[in-house]
C-alpha cells in the first residue's frame, strides 16, 4: 500500500508537534522515522493511524483519502511501545481479538479464528504459547505477540512506535534482525519510529530524520550519514565534531590560520567532520592545531578531545590506539572528508550548503 | 506440625522479623475479631441443636434474614454498576467542581448514618419532597424494602468507587487504543477490553460494600419502618431479641448471620482470586 502524506499538521494548543510534513513511501519499503524525542515523530505515526486527528493537511492510503476515516476504519496494524497487550485475555486471545471484533457478516467462525492465531505464533516463532497469559512472557515475547496481533487482521500498514525500546541491548539487537527478515517475508509497508540511529540505520530502506515537527532529511541510510543535508542531520547521525571557520580568497580559515582546506565562498560558516575522517599531520602550514584535553578508547581506536585556538573549541579525532599523544600535548590534523554549512542562518531555517567535500 | 511446614513457612528473607510479625497478626486478629465471634458462638451453641432451630426456623427471623440479605445483595449490585460509572465520570472527565463531587463520594462514609437515615426518610416519606411524587405514581419507598435498598446503596457507594478509581486510573490507555486500531468499536472496547480489566477492583468494592450492607443499621431502621415479616431487618431483629434479655436468641440469629456472610465473602474472594490469576497479576 502507498502512503502519501500531504503537509501534514499537528498542534498541541500553542505547539506544533507536527509541522506541514510531506512524505511518500511506497509499498512494501521498511521506513523509519528518526529524531530526538519532542521531533514529532511519535506524533506523526500515530496521525497515520488515525490515533491522532491532524489539524491540516491530509493523508492518502493508495488512492483513497484516509484522513477522515476512523482509526477502526483504517486498518493499520500498530504496535506500541509498552505492548498494550489485554492482559486478561491468552496469547491466542490476544492475537484473535482483531478478528473477534470484526461484524458478524466478516467474523471467521472461532476455528478459523484459532488457526490463524496458531499460524502468527508460528511466523513470530512463538509455537505453543497460546494459552498463556501476557504476564507470564518476557518483554521480548510480548512485543512479539503484540505484532502478531497487529498482522492478524491483514494491515495495510504496519506501524511501530519504539517497538524495541522497552527492551534490553541484546533481545533488542535479536528483534531488529528478525523484524527485518520477517518485513522481508511478509512484505507490509512498515513505518517504525526510533530515537535510536544505529537501529534506524541498520534496519530501514529509507530514514525520514525529523526535528522540531519538520524533515530534515528523506533518505536511504548512506544517503542520510555520507551527505547529511543539514548541521542537525550531521550531528544527530553518527559523531561529528564542528567548528565556526571563516570563508575567504576560496580557502576556509580557522581564526587567522589557514586550515588548509579549499572552498569556494565568503563569510562564516561551520565545519563539521566525523572523528575518523580526519589525517594527523606534521608541522603545520594548513592545518588545525590544538592542546589534547582528554581521551578515551573507543573500540578499535582512541578518541581524542582536542582544544582550539583561543575560541576553546573542543573536537574530536580519532587516533590509532597506541599513538603517543597524551594529556598536554599537541597534535595537528586535517579532516579528510568534511562539509560547511552557512552560519548566520537561524538554527530552524535549513543552513545553506556552501561546500562538500566527502 | 510437621517440619516440614515450619521449613515452608521459615525461608530466608530480606525482611526480618518474620516470626514477631506473625505472632502479633495472630494475637490481634485473636483479640480483635476472633474472641468475641468465638464467644457469641459458644453462647449460642449453648441452646442446644433443637432450640437452636427453632429460633432459626421461626419464619420472622427466616423473613428477616431473607431481606437482609436480599437488599444487601441488590444495594451492592446497583453499586456495582453505578459506582463503576461514577468512578469512570471521575477519573475520565474533567469538569467544573470535579473535586468538589469526587469529595462528596465519601460522604457516606462520613456521615453518622442515623443522620443518613433520618434525612433519607425525610426525602421518601409519603409527604416528603420525593415521595409525595412517588406517591402519585403509587410506588411507595419509605417503610418498605424499597427503601431498605436505597439507604444500602446510599452507604454502600463509596466502596465501589473508591476501589475501582485507582485501578481505572492506572488502566493502560495504550490498549484502548490497541483495540480501536484492531477495528473494536467504542462499545467493544468498553465491554471486552476495559471493563474485564476492571473486574477484580469491581468484585473487591462489591465484596465490600455488601458486607457493609448486611451490617448496616442505623441508616435501615429509620426509613425501613420495621414491619415484622415485610421490613425488618436482621441486625434490629438481633437488637429486639436483646431487649428482651433473650441472650441466646440474639446470638443464634448472629451466628446464622455470620455463617452466611462468611460464606458469601469467602465465594467473592475466591472467584476474585481466580480472576486474579487469570489476570497474571500475581504472575
Amino acid at each position: 500500500m502507498d502512503i502519501r502524506i500531504e503537509n501534514i499538521s499537528k498542534t498541541f494548543g500553542q505547539h506544533p508537534a507536527v509541522n506541514s510534513v510531506s512524505l511518500e513511501i511506497r509499498s512494501g519499503e521498511l521506513i523509519a522515522l528518526l529524531g530526538p524525542s519532542g521531533s514529532g515523530k511519535t506524533t506523526l505515526l500515530r496521525l497515520i493511524a488515525g490515533l491522532e486527528h491532524p489539524t491540516g493537511g491530509r493523508i492518502f492510503f493508495g488512492d483513497e483519502d484516509a484522513s477522515r476515516k476512523s482509526v477502526q476504519a483504517r486498518n493499520v496494524g500498530f504496535v506500541f511501545q509498552h505492548y498494550a497487550l489485554f492482559k486478561h485475555m491468552s496469547v491466542a486471545d490476544n492475537i484473535g481479538f482483531g478478528l473477534r471484533v470484526r461484524p458478524r457478516a466478516q467474523r471467521p467462525s472461532r476455528r478459523e479464528i484459532r488457526a490463524r492465531a496458531e499460524e502468527l505464533l508460528d511466523l513470530v516463532q512463538l509455537p505453543g504459547y497460546g494459552e498463556r497469559f501476557p504476564a507470564q512472557l518476557s518483554g521480548g515475547q510480548r512485543q512479539r505477540v503484540a505484532l502478531a496481533r497487529a498482522l492478524a487482521i491483514e494491515p495495510r500498514v504496519l506501524l511501530l512506535d519504539e517497538p524495541f525500546g522497552a527492551l534490553d541491548a541484546k533481545v533488542r539487537k535479536d528483534l531488529r534482525r528478525w523484524l527485518r527478515e520477517l518485513h522481508d517475508k511478509t512484505g507490509h509497508t512498515t513505518i517504525f519510529v526510533t530515537h535510536d540511529q544505529e537501529e534506524a540505520i541498520e534496519l530501514a530502506d529509507r530514514v525520514v530524520v525529523l526535528n522540531k515537527g519538520v524533515i530534515e532529511q528523506v533518505g536511504t541510510p548512506d544517503e542520510i550519514y555520507d551527505t547529511p543535508a543539514s548541521p542537525f542531520v550531521h550531528q544527530f547521525i553518527g559523531e561529528a565534531s564542528s567548528l565556526p571557520v571563516t570563508l575567504s580568497n576560496g580557502e576556509v580559515w580557522l581564526a587567522d590560520r589557514a586550515t588548509g582546506l579549499r572552498s569556494e565562498g565568503n563569510g562564516e560558516a561551520i565545519l563539521y567532520f566525523r572523528p575518523n575522517h580526519i589525517e594527523v599531520v606534521e608541522g603545520c602550514s594548513g592545518c588545525i592545531a590544538g592542546v589534547v584535553v582528554g581521551s578515551r578508547r573507543v573500540a578499535d581506536t582512541r578518541r581524542v578531545e582536542i582544544e582550539i585556538g583561543a575560541g576553546r573549541h573542543r573536537v574530536e579525532i580519532d587516533l590509532p590506539v597506541g599513538h603517543p599523544a597524551g594529556e598536554g600535548s599537541r597534535i595537528a590534523f586535517r579532516p579528510t572528508r568534511w562539509r560547511l554549512y552557512l552560519s548566520g542562518a537561524s538554527e530552524n531555517a535549513a543552513p545553506r550548503k556552501v561546500a562538500v567535500h566527502a | 506440625m510437621s517440619g516440614t511446614a515450619v521449613m515452608r513457612f521459615r525461608q530466608p528473607s530480606v525482611l526480618p522479623g518474620f516470626g514477631i510479625a506473625l505472632g502479633f497478626t495472630l494475637v490481634y486478629l485473636s483479640g480483635i475479631v476472633l474472641i468475641p465471634l468465638a464467644a457469641m458462638i459458644l453462647k449460642s451453641a449453648g441452646l442446644g441443636w433443637a432450640e437452636f432451630w427453632r429460633i432459626v426456623g421461626d419464619p420472622r427471623t427466616l423473613a428477616a434474614i431473607r431481606l437482609s440479605f436480599g437488599a444487601s445483595l441488590l444495594a451492592a449490585s446497583i453499586n456495582a454498576v453505578f459506582g463503576v460509572l461514577l468512578a469512570w465520570v471521575l477519573v475520565r472527565y474533567s469538569f467544573p467542581r470535579r473535586r468538589l463531587a469526587d469529595a462528596m463520594i465519601d460522604l457516606p462514609f462520613a456521615l453518622p448514618t442515623a443522620v443518613a437515615g433520618i434525612a433519607l426518610t425525610t426525602l421518601y416519606a409519603p409527604n416528603g419532597w420525593i415521595g409525595q411524587f412517588l406517591a402519585t405514581l403509587g410506588l411507595k419507598v419509605a417503610y418498605t424494602p424499597i427503601g431498605i435498598v436505597i439507604a444500602l446503596t446510599f452507604i454502600g457507594l463509596p466502596f465501589v468507587v473508591r476501589t475501582v478509581e485507582p485501578v481505572l486510573r492506572e488502566f493502560d490507555r495504550e490498549a484502548e487504543e490497541a483495540a480501536a486500531t484492531l477495528g473494536a468499536t467504542r462499545r467493544q472496547t468498553v465491554f471486552r477490553v476495559i471493563l474485564p480489566s476492571l473486574l477484580p477492583a469491581i468484585l473487591t468494592g462489591y465484596a465490600l460494600a455488601l458486607a457493609r450492607s448486611i451490617g448496616e443499621y442505623g441508616s435501615v431502621i429509620f426509613i425501613a419502618g420495621n414491619i415484622p415479616y415485610v421490613s425488618e431487618i436482621t441486625p434490629l431483629l438481633i437488637v429486639i431479641r436483646l431487649e428482651e434479655f433473650n441472650y441466646a436468641g440474639a446470638t443464634a440469629i448472629a451466628a446464622v448471620m455470620l455463617a452466611i456472610s462468611f460464606s458469601m465473602l469467602l465465594i467473592i474472594n475466591l472467584i476474585q482470586a481466580w480472576s486474579r490469576r487469570r489476570f497474571g497479576h500475581d504472575g
